[in-house]
């Protein structure tokens, strides 16, 4: 090695920090991310609320599937992306992937809570009570929690270093852990009858339906990775000045070890 | 013949702060080597450093042979530390403590009888658990764990600090021997009438950077703030520095 | 790296046989959440009978927490850390040395934890193979993920904390198969309580794996 490592990835392309005006996380990358998906979004509550028909059985309540199933891919989404981030972080080292992991847990974690909350206000009226221990609803749950503890070890008083690894083992194990609580608590509660509730009021998707649902999911992904860039970008900066802070004081030390020694030098 | 130390430009962080800010060291094997400076300038680090404990994040960092900015693991078991901290558990004896580390190390347990012994810790001592040992014996329970250990590079951080006159002339008398056995010493100390008598050679270090070097009873050097330095244009090599 | 696990496992072990605080303090304590258990559900409603093997296993969880936290403290204690990254002992062997300390002292537990639950809640046993074979799979995987997530607690102002939000989802699908298991077994259909001995071996072998490729790298600087 022969220099003090600063952040190794060539930093965010479209980034425009200026000397003078507010360094902010947009770009025109960004700008168009959040049109298109603002666009989206605009279409997708239409195609929900309006276009789409109401269920044979559920009424007007099935349109709830069109934000609950996107929120819900984004939270695995994140997850998978967490995961990946961590291998990447253990094998590669890579900062730029450290981050990316953080900020998509993150962003997974609002989501996740987000699709409790969801499905906690459809639960109520439509079938009278706030919770079932149904095998989704659980496993949302644990999935939440499984990210609070990712997230509670990314804050740990510590070293960055020391944080990015640890923070690493735990996220390499989130979406393996994820998939294991998800096929117990399903295999769970097959043994059970509890699930009838559910069964008999699965919604037989048509052809409206299912194109609505299939054009939401990729409408909540493009949110997603709008709130990723951003989310991503300001967490680089920070890095960025870590390292900064880190230059400098190398060269104050050294100053002081310098000016120690001039103040008298060989006489 | 190749230096058991060779650094050059090296920088350690102890979190973020550069505790070494380019350390210039080269130490040859059978040396005995005096590290002085004042408080936070860097010693523990790199002690720390050359056993392979802290990372180095720039420049040449080689000691016995292994890169320690790519393998700092290999090296470990070869050097011995004696630091702050004792290393001990303490709801152990002392010989479970020397033993263990000994096996961990691959030592016999020869060894490890020989360095209780060579510290006064045989006989009745050796069953006392080390929480009833008072800090002294604690020490000296260290000392032996590192000696039976069988380093080829002591690193020793202030070994004379809580032991009274007769232990610190073991202490000399071992690493005396260690030396002339091959093994190479960096010592320390602010207690530099002793150390000085031990050492062939003192290094100073200030600010994370050496600051000096010279034979041991040429150079004298502040190590404590107040005291002021005495000028010695007789070594060409040897700066001597305020430390204000 | 077998021999230095032997080490290192032998040298937990004697520190518990000094300190004795599993016995003093881990073992009360999961005798007391038993106690605790009935005061909250009542033995006379049939409760407690119905909920047996779960309360068994969520008292060896709680308990287990303590132990692995023990287990790490012993290691947080004056520069042990430093002297075992120091000793030149295989990573891999500490890791497995310190798991299998700590399912020893779990599976001494989950025994002492057994005839409590006979005595205090007058279960009836059948099924003695499938209950033994699930506990020692059940054993095996919180101690193979608890020492993982121990190292990652460790040292950390933090660690008390920390450590149970961790582990306790990540050992949510062990509690959901050992009583599982269990509630088979003491129904009388081992064939129902096998599988999920099986899903309990496999979390077992995963972990143990794992942890012992990743505790090298968490070892390094704290």
């Amino acid at each position: 090695m022969t220099s003090v490592p600063t952040a190794t990835a060539p930093s965010a392309p479209d980034t425009a920090p200026t000397a003078t005006g507010r360094i902010g996380t947009g770009s025109r990358g960004t700008r168009i991310l959040g049109l298109v998906a603002l666009v989206g979004i605009a279409v997708a509550t239409y195609l929900a609320l309006v276009s789409s028909p109401p269920d044979e059985n559920m009424g007007d309540s099935v349109r709830i599937i069109y934000i609950h199933v996107p929120i819900v891919v984004v939270a695995y989404v994140g997850c998978l992306i967490t995961t990946l981030g961590s291998v990447m972080v253990l094998w590669k080292k890579s900062v730029w992937w450290d981050v990316t992991a953080a900020a998509s847990a993150e962003i997974a974690m609002v989501t996740t809570a987000l699709t409790l909350v969801i499905g906690m206000a459809w639960a109520r009226p439509t079938w009278g009570v706030w919770w079932v221990w149904d095998a989704r609803l659980t496993s949302t749950a644990m999935l939440l929690l499984l990210l609070l503890g990712y997230l509670a070890v990314r804050r740990i008083p510590a070293e960055t270093s020391t944080r990015s690894r640890r923070a690493a083992i735990v996220g390499v194990l989130l979406l393996p852990n994820v998939i294991v609580v998800n096929r117990s608590v399903t295999w769970w509660r097959s043994l059970h009858q509890d699930t009838t509730i559910l069964n008999t009021l699965q919604p037989k998707i048509h052809d409206q339906m299912a194109f609505a649902l299939y054009f939401a999911i990729p409408v909540a992904l493009v949110m997603f990775a709008w709130l990723l860039v951003h989310r991503w970008r300001l967490a680089w900066m920070e890095q960025q000045l870590e390292d900064r802070e880190l230059d400098q004081a190398i060269s104050d030390r050294r100053a002081e070890a310098a000016s120690g020694r001039a103040e008298d030098g060989p006489r | 013949m190749e230096p058991v130390v060779h650094l050059r430009s090296a920088v350690s962080l102890l979190g973020r702060f550069p505790a070494l800010a380019g350390v210039d060291l080269d130490v040859m094997a059978g040396e005995i080597v005096l590290l002085q400076g004042p408080n936070g300038a860097g010693k523990t680090t790199l002690l720390r450093t050359l056993a392979g404990l802290v990372p180095v994040v720039s420049g040449t960092a080689v000691v016995l042979g292994v890169d320690l900015c790519r393998d700092r693991r290999s090296l470990r078991p070869r050097v011995g530390l004696l630091g702050h901290a004792t290393m001990l558990y303490d709801e152990l004896t002392v010989a479970d403590n020397v033993r263990f580390w000994a096996r961990a190390a691959r030592s016999s347990r020869a060894d490890a009888e020989a360095a209780m012994g060579a510290l006064g810790l045989d006989g009745r001592l050796q069953d006392v658990v080390v929480a009833k040992l008072s800090t002294g014996q604690r020490r000296r329970a260290s000392i032996a764990v590192m000696v039976a250990r069988r380093p080829e590079l002591w690193l020793l951080d202030e070994p004379h600090a809580g032991l009274d006159g007769e232990a610190r002339d073991v202490v000399d008398g071992l690493v005396r021997h260690a030396a002339s056995s091959g093994a190479t010493v960096v010592v320390a100390s602010h207690e530099l009438d002793r150390a000085r008598h031990l050492a062939g050679r003192t290094v100073t270090i200030v600010g994370g950077v050496i600051a000096g070097s010279g034979a041991a009873p040429d150079v004298a050097v502040a190590a404590e703030p107040s005291t002021l330095p005495m000028a010695d244009e007789s070594t060409a090599k040897t700066e001597v520095h305020h430390v204000p | 790296m077998f021999r230095d696990a032997l080490l290192v496992a032998g040298k937990d072990l004697r520190i518990e046989l000094r300190s004795r605080i599993g016995i003093n303090q881990i073992l009360p304590f999961a005798l007391l959440v038993l106690l605790l258990f009935a005061f909250a559900l009542d033995p006379d409603s049939g409760v407690l009978d119905r909920a047996t093997p779960g309360l068994f296993w969520l008292a060896v969880l709680f308990s287990a927490l303590l132990a692995i936290q023990r287990a790490f403290a012993i290691e947080a204690a004056d520069g042990n850390r430093d002297g075992l990254r120091l000793s030149g002992l295989d990573p891999a062997g500490i890791y497995l040395g310190k798991m299998a300390a700590i399912f020893t002292q779990l599976a001494v537990l989950e025994l002492v934890l057994g005839v409590g639950v006979l005595v205090l809640y007058s279960a009836h046993v059948t099924g003695w193979v499938l209950m033994i074979a699930t506990c020692v799979a059940a054993t095996a995987g919180i101690a193979a993920a608890g020492t993982l997530y121990g190292v990652v607690a460790a040292g950390l102002r933090v660690r008390e904390t920390l450590l149970p939000l961790l582990l306790l989802p990540v050992l949510s699908p062990v509690l959901i198969g050992s009583v599982r298991a269990f509630e088979a077994a003491r129904n009388g259909n081992p064939g129902e309580g096998w599988p999920w001995v099986g899903l309990l071996t496999v979390f077992a072998v995963a972990y143990t794996i794992f942890g012992a490729f990743g505790f090298g790298p968490l070892l390094e600087e704290s």
